[in-house]
């Protein structure tokens, strides 16, 4: 029978089918964690008299409270140095290996897994963290899961699932130039809507996603959760194998060779159905932005903030005008001219080595405008490092932006890295909520190029704004 | 877990749609690691604002929230059905839940009904004709009641099993520990160990 990527995936990770209602048992092959979500998995464990199953599939980093400054100093906040203590003492006691602040290793842990060739195809791969879909890049089945999931899979190293339904997102054609995958997805998600892949595994297909690297194809599938879908997944190739042939936990010699050919058999057969399917064409994508308080509220940057009034659904309108007086925005408004004081890049989403080097590669020889703070912050120390052998801080720093350490930073309101009530940013990470980035902060979600080239002009743009100027 | 049949509390019409985490409870509440008292967390940034709805009597001591659609949507922090349980609410009732909320609220208990939108909106429209309306929630029957307002509600089987019986997943699953010993030993020995670090 044909079958989609997906449920090969599946398939090859039931421990025992249900009957009736009950759910598959699914076996996990990795589990990462971080401080946030884990401690009260911890305590449940400890409480129950148990141990962690398989500490030797658990890995575990600091990113979600670590300051990106000073990180030789303990951290300030009380709170959060106490969450991250916990990590330590909960890791040491159950043996679980960790990269803490300051290790070459550490750093944001859907950035950490993939660089260190333990996220490969056909895993399942599981994280107290929505963006863990962001490991479907390499055709594993890679999503979040709450504290209690947590609790399960250590004892268990097996979480009980119904199956996804599966979703084909098609992209065929070329983007071009200045259009990267943040647009692709940002696109996705302002079709479908936020809750437009709920209960659905997407896998993006078509020529446009074959033609993306890893770092690109990371960044489509870690955003599949916020289209509301649990996973994306994109069919391991040369570009995967390449990727991963030589990182330090990826097969070797003989192994290499039988892990290539299973590899080779993770796609979605000819004949294969989908419970839905989306096309999009590259060829007519631009950059895009979000204008409001959900990623489905995105716009091409050529566009206007919209007009409440022209949306015939009637929960969509509200959510529209209640987003519109959060953001500060008129109808109307062409979204170039929307002001901003803040540029953040970095985040699961966007803050890979070649993220950065797209950024550096606008602002090379470029100034951040007066008045505008620009925030970057490297996805891993790992990519730090090679970002400064690459001397991409040196023309960061040129043009007046700040060079941080690793860390998921103002991607959410969890470290010092904060939007003050009020501020604007245009920012590289993947939800632009109320209050994410900072209790009354307002986000516009945007790529790492756009980024750039709004740091350098002020206002939401393009690099292909500052061509046309200089 | 505590058994759920059913529950009758003050119902709770928030009218507003993609009600996502960081709305139910922001990031700078997630930092304890303890399990208790996320209530002060609870949609704290709309809590500072005098006209929502759980800062008027008698919503405040409500425990079935009414919510618009796609509630629950974003990060997968179970701290937001900590904080909503820990306030008091048993219940959320919406047209459509994202799927981790909806997982992580039947491991801890909290009940995600699904309803159709429109008896979403007639629920709103009693609750907010006579405040402090009593709402109960059947999960016997996978019924919502409010005065003679009566809806079906649907929520997966094996949940509804589970809450019902009040049972614990680790333990159902612990049962089939032959099952994943015999998977493991058939698992391909490429397979990446985080442990130990290998040395290139």
């Amino acid at each position: 029978m044909s079958r989609t990527l997906a449920e090969k995936v599946w398939e090859a990770h039931v421990v025992r089918h249900g009957s009736g209602a009950e759910p598959d048992l699914l076996y996990i092959d990795l589990h990462l964690l971080h401080e946030v979500t884990s401690p009260q998995a911890f305590d449940g464990l400890r409480l129950a008299g148990r141990r962690i199953r398989r500490p030797d599939l658990t890995i575990a980093t600091e990113d979600h409270n670590v300051p990106t400054v000073d990180i030789e100093l303990p951290i300030a906040d009380p709170v959060s140095r106490t969450q991250v203590e916990t990590l330590r003492k909960n890791c040491a006691e159950f043996g679980v290996r960790l990269h803490p602040m300051g290790d070459a290793e550490q750093g944001i842990v859907h950035v950490v897994g993939p660089q260190l060739g333990l996220t490969q195809p056909g895993m399942t791969v599981v994280c107290g963290d929505s963006h863990t879909s962001t490991h479907g890049a390499f055709g594993a089945l890679a999503f979040g899961i709450g504290t209690s999931e947590v609790e399960h899979v250590m004892a268990t190293q097996t979480l009980p699932l119904r199956p996804f339904k599966t979703m084909a997102v098609t992209v065929e054609g070329a983007l071009k130039p200045g259009v990267t995958a943040k647009d692709v997805i940002l696109a996705v998600i302002a079709k479908i809507g936020t809750g437009g892949g709920q209960g659905y595994v997407l896998e993006y297909r078509g020529s446009a996603i074959e033609a993306l690297s890893m770092e690109a194809r990371m960044t489509i599938c870690n955003m599949s959760i916020e289209a509301g879908a649990r996973a994306g997944m994109i069919a391991p190739d040369r570009t995967t194998f390449d990727y991963l042939k030589g990182r330090p936990h990826a097969p070797t010699g003989a192994d290499w060779d039988a892990a290539v050919a299973y590899w080779e058999s993770l796609r979605t057969d000819e004949g294969a159905e989908f419970d839905a399917e989306v096309v999009l064409d590259a060829d007519e994508l631009t950059p895009f932005v979000t204008w409001g308080t959900n990623p489905g509220q995105g716009l091409p940057l050529g566009d206007r903030v919209p007009d409440p009034e022209t949306i015939v659904d009637e929960n969509e309108r509200v959510a529209a005008e209640k987003a519109l007086a959060y953001m500060g925005l008129a109808p109307g408004t062409p979204l170039r001219d929307i002001h901003v004081d803040t540029v953040f890049l970095g985040s699961c989403t966007n803050g890979r080595i070649e993220d950065l080097r797209a950024a550096a590669d606008v602002l090379r020889g470029q100034r951040v405008a007066d008045g505008v703070r620009m925030l970057v912050v490297p996805g891993s120390m790992r990519v730090r490092a090679q970002a400064e052998a690459e001397g991409l801080h040196e023309v960061f720093l040129a043009a007046g932006a700040e060079w941080r350490q690793a860390g998921c930073s103002m991607c959410l309101g969890m470290n010092p890295d904060q939007l003050k009530p009020g501020e604007r940013s245009a920012s590289t990470s993947n939800r632009n909520f109320e209050g994410r980035q900072g209790k009354g902060g307002r986000t516009h979600l945007v790529s790492p190029l756009v980024a750039a080239a709004t740091a350098v002009r002020g206002t939401l743009s393009s690099p292909a704004d500052l061509v046309s100027r200089s | 877990m505590e058994a759920f049949t059913t529950h009758t509390g003050v119902g709770v019409p928030l009218r507003r749609s993609n009600v996502d985490t960081d709305q139910i409870i922001p990031a700078v509440y997630l930092k304890r690691v303890t399990r208790s008292g996320f209530e002060d967390g609870l949609f704290a940034a709309w809590r500072g604002d005098e006209g929502f709805v759980l800062n008027q009597e008698p919503f405040r001591a409500g425990s079935v929230l009414v919510a618009g659609p796609d509630f629950g949507t974003g990060s997968s922090r179970e701290h937001a059905v900590w904080a909503l349980m820990d306030y008091g609410f048993r219940v959320v009732i919406s047209s459509r839940f994202a799927d981790i909320f909806r997982g992580n609220a039947g491991k801890q208990g909290l009940v995600a009904a699904q309803c159709e939108q429109s008896d979403v909106e007639l629920l709103w429209k009693v609750l907010e004709n006579d405040p402090g309306t009593p709402v109960t929630v059947d999960l016997t029957k996978n019924t919502v009641v409010a005065k003679d307002f009566t809806a079906p509600f649907t929520i997966d089987e094996y949940t509804r099993w589970r809450l019902l019986e009040g049972l614990d997943d680790i333990a159902l699953t612990l049962r089939h520990a032959d099952d994943i010993t015999t998977f493991e030993r058939n698992r391909a020995g490429w397979l990446p160990t985080t442990e130990p670090v290998p040395v290139r």
